[in-house]
């Protein structure tokens, strides 16, 4: 195919995607396909959609997606090491109450949401706890805590709700950054996304990350230490539900016990679209940004078409179901065409080697 | 070669579920573009309800629905799966960029959705509550579908009615701390005592908005009380299981069950006669008059001060009360003639 063939098939061997030229191995990826897509809705939607282009779209629909893009940032490092948390949206439903119910007690908002944050970092510790050091199941684990938070949030709060916010914190929430559409939570949430991106895709701790979601004892033997990243990444995805949690209570000015139900899955189906592996070992946070702008920008567009809520969700199902199964036919097309190349070609075990590898890679493991 | 045909394939299978998404919002908005052609930008009404799939607010936009077409306008029902405040929000969110004409909505919380609804207004939006109102300075106007003097009103007229104005009666109630519950029976008692001497309310019992509860508690009330003539339930759960219990014991026909509840639960009541009559507003003329309220909000007759007058259709002539409220009008009463024309 090109003119350097015995070096390129010497990188092909153990590094197969580094055998391509850089803008290649950018561009021709699932992340940057999630983002093609999420420019082609959102210009047919400006286009055609009646209002999209007013200038309240922007503002309430980074509004809307704020808690789900900050909790997708931790959970895409849980999801690479091949882990899950499905209690991240009882933390947001614990915090809230609890910002809720210390304010009423006299606290000052930003004390209680101090606390609701070490509350938030004490959930994720627990889970964490549980999975990387007692070795369970992160599935089990967090199906248990997911009903113990929002049990705890539920209990503290009852059937209640506390909607007695002070305005300047409430209207903070909504603020705009100057005159621009842009509300003032992208602040911390493009804080957030650096550091996150740093530490994914730029340190050793991210390298550990990637490296346990592909075979966590060979990650292990090569010196990550795999208990504590994954206790760690639990507790940033505690931590970070509680921020998102205290979001959610001041911007809808309503703490109750069953604030954001359900989000989890949200926050994962965002995460899965935006080209993480759920067995782990794969994914960019480019491609999970763009994810969630996807089902943001589809939520509101299908909305302002007065589509009702079942069929949004019916679309964004289908969506996802086809994200994640073009990895499989993906496959699936890797498998049979080099089946039809090995049986044309010569079959020097070398080139066998390679594939076998290449096979490996795109099972995810 | 190999990986190259991967990645591509991997941006057709992407461009395929685009197509379909596409598509799929294509679809939507030409059938959106037909609908709103003749409507004009200002009397467009988007009904709101607490949440989707719900009878009672089927019912009630249905009569949204009559009363916008009656007057020519554009009707839409959005809303949230589940009934929370922050999933009506960004369905008031979508009002204001729309800009529509009204917004007609029975809310979650009575301050949550406050400054969604505010921002609505700001956007031009005239705001209607019905059902269940917020606190007053985020709407324009509420449709109240009855007084708690009404209610209580009419379920001591059913009962003296059907009892001979005479013996002992209890009541299901639902929760204990039930606000509108407990107002209900305050006032309920005030006019037994006020002007039925010879009614007396031996009880008052908890069912908590719980089937199974409701019909324990009445099996309770009938074997402690043997002289018991009535029971009033006025909550929709509580009288359902009431009936369900007296319909099935050797206490059919001669103790009276009334209060307030659905069509679709009692039905089977009333045909079998364990019921006479039970109370509830109409949630379609609730919507009617929701509707006519927002049209003479969006076109100026009204702006929700006391004492504002408006016409709303086959409904007749209302007036603005206090606090910016509508009262629909009495209770309804359900009795086995009528029962026949609702579904809900």
């Amino acid at each position: 195919m090109t003119t350097t063939d015995t070096p390129r098939a010497q990188a092909d061997r153990t590094y197969p995607s580094y055998a391509k030229a850089l803008w290649q191995r950018v561009l021709l990826t699932r992340e940057f396909a999630v983002i093609a897509l999420l420019l082609i809705v959102f210009f047919y939607s400006r286009s055609e959609i009646p209002n999209f282009d007013g200038p309240l779209t922007i503002y309430y629909l980074l509004l809307d997606v704020a808690p789900i893009l900050l909790i997708a940032l931790p959970m895409t490092l849980v999801i690479i090491t091949g882990e899950i948390d499905l209690s991240v949206a009882s933390v947001v439903g614990l915090s809230s109450v609890l910002v809720g119910d210390l304010h009423q007690g006299g606290m000052s908002i930003p004390m209680a949401a101090l606390v609701a944050i070490l509350v938030g970092v004490l959930c994720g510790a627990f889970n964490g706890f549980l999975v990387a050091y007692v070795g369970l199941p992160s599935l089990a684990v967090t199906i248990g805590t997911l009903a113990l938070y929002r049990g705890l949030a539920v209990g503290l709060l009852g059937t209640t709700a506390i909607t007695d916010f002070p305005e300047k914190w409430t209207d903070l929430a909504k603020d705009r950054i100057g005159d621009s559409s842009y509300p003032v939570i992208v602040i911390p949430i493009l804080v957030l996304v650096i550091l996150f991106v740093l530490l994914l895709h730029f340190t050793p701790f991210g390298r550990g990350v990637f490296d346990i979601g592909l075979n966590d004892e060979a990650a292990h033997f090569s010196g990550v230490n795999v208990a504590r990243t994954k206790f760690w990444l639990f507790v940033m995805a505690g931590a970070v539900s509680a921020f998102a949690g205290i979001y959610f209570t001041l911007r809808f000015g309503s703490s109750r016990g069953d604030n954001a139900t359900g989000m989890e899955l949200q926050v994962i189906a965002a995460v899965l679209l935006g080209g993480v592996s759920i067995f782990g070992g794969r994914g960019a946070l480019h491609g999970v940004l763009a994810g969630v702008l996807l089902i943001g920008v589809l939520q509101s567009a299908l909305r302002l078409d007065d589509v009702s809520a079942n069929v949004i969700n019916i679309i964004i199902g289908i969506l996802l179901i086809a994200s994640v199964m073009s990895t499989s036919f993906l496959t699936f097309v890797a498998r049979t065409t080099a089946g039809m190349k090995r049986r044309a070609s010569d079959g020097s075990p070398e080139r066998r080697q390679r594939q076998a590898s290449a096979h490996h890679e795109g099972n995810n493991s | 070669m190999k990986f190259s045909n991967k990645k591509a394939t991997a941006l057709a299978a992407l461009a395929v579920s685009a197509a379909l998404v596409l598509s799929a919002c294509g679809g939507g908005s030409d059938s959106d573009g037909g609908g709103s052609g003749g409507g004009g930008g200002d009397l467009s009404v988007t009904f709101l309800p607490k949440n989707l799939g719900n009878p009672y607010f089927d019912t009630s936009d249905k009569g949204g629905k009559a009363a916008v077409e009656e007057f020519g306008g554009k009707f839409s029902e959005v809303g949230p799966q589940e009934a929370t405040p922050d999933g009506q929000v960004p369905f008031i969110n979508t009002a204001a960029q729309q800009g529509i004409g009204a917004l007609v909505v029975s809310a979650n919380d009575p301050k949550a959705i406050g400054d969604a609804l505010n921002e609505a207004r700001d956007a031009g939006t005239k705001v209607v509550t019905f059902d269940s109102d917020t606190d007053p300075e985020y709407r324009d106007l509420f449709i109240n579908q009855a007084s708690a003097e009404g209610i209580a009103k009419v379920q001591v007229k059913m009962i003296a009615e059907q009892i001979g104005d005479a013996g002992d009666i209890a009541i299901l109630s639902a929760a204990a701390n039930a606000t509108n519950q407990n107002e209900w029976i305050d006032l309920m008692k005030k006019e037994i005592a006020a002007s039925h001497p010879n009614i007396k309310v031996v009880d008052t019992v908890y069912g908590d908005d719980d089937d199974q509860a409701s019909f324990d508690k009445t099996s309770a009330l009938l074997q402690k009380y043997p002289n018991l003539k009535g029971i009033v339930s006025p909550t929709t759960v509580g009288i359902a299981a009431a009936a369900r219990y007296v319909s099935d014991s050797d206490f059919k026909g001669k103790v009276k069950v009334t209060g307030l509840g659905t069509p679709n639960q009692m039905r089977e009541y009333v045909e079998n006669g364990t019921v006479d009559a039970f109370a509830l507003w109409n949630p379609e003329d609730l919507g009617y008059l929701a509707a006519f309220a927002a049209k003479a909000l969006v076109d100026g007759d009204i702006t929700g001060k006391e004492g504002d007058t408006f016409t709303a259709g086959k409904l007749g002539d209302y007036t603005v009360g206090a606090d910016s409220t509508v009262l629909l009008g009495d209770p309804f009463e359900f009795t086995k003639d009528n029962i026949g024309d609702f579904d809900f």
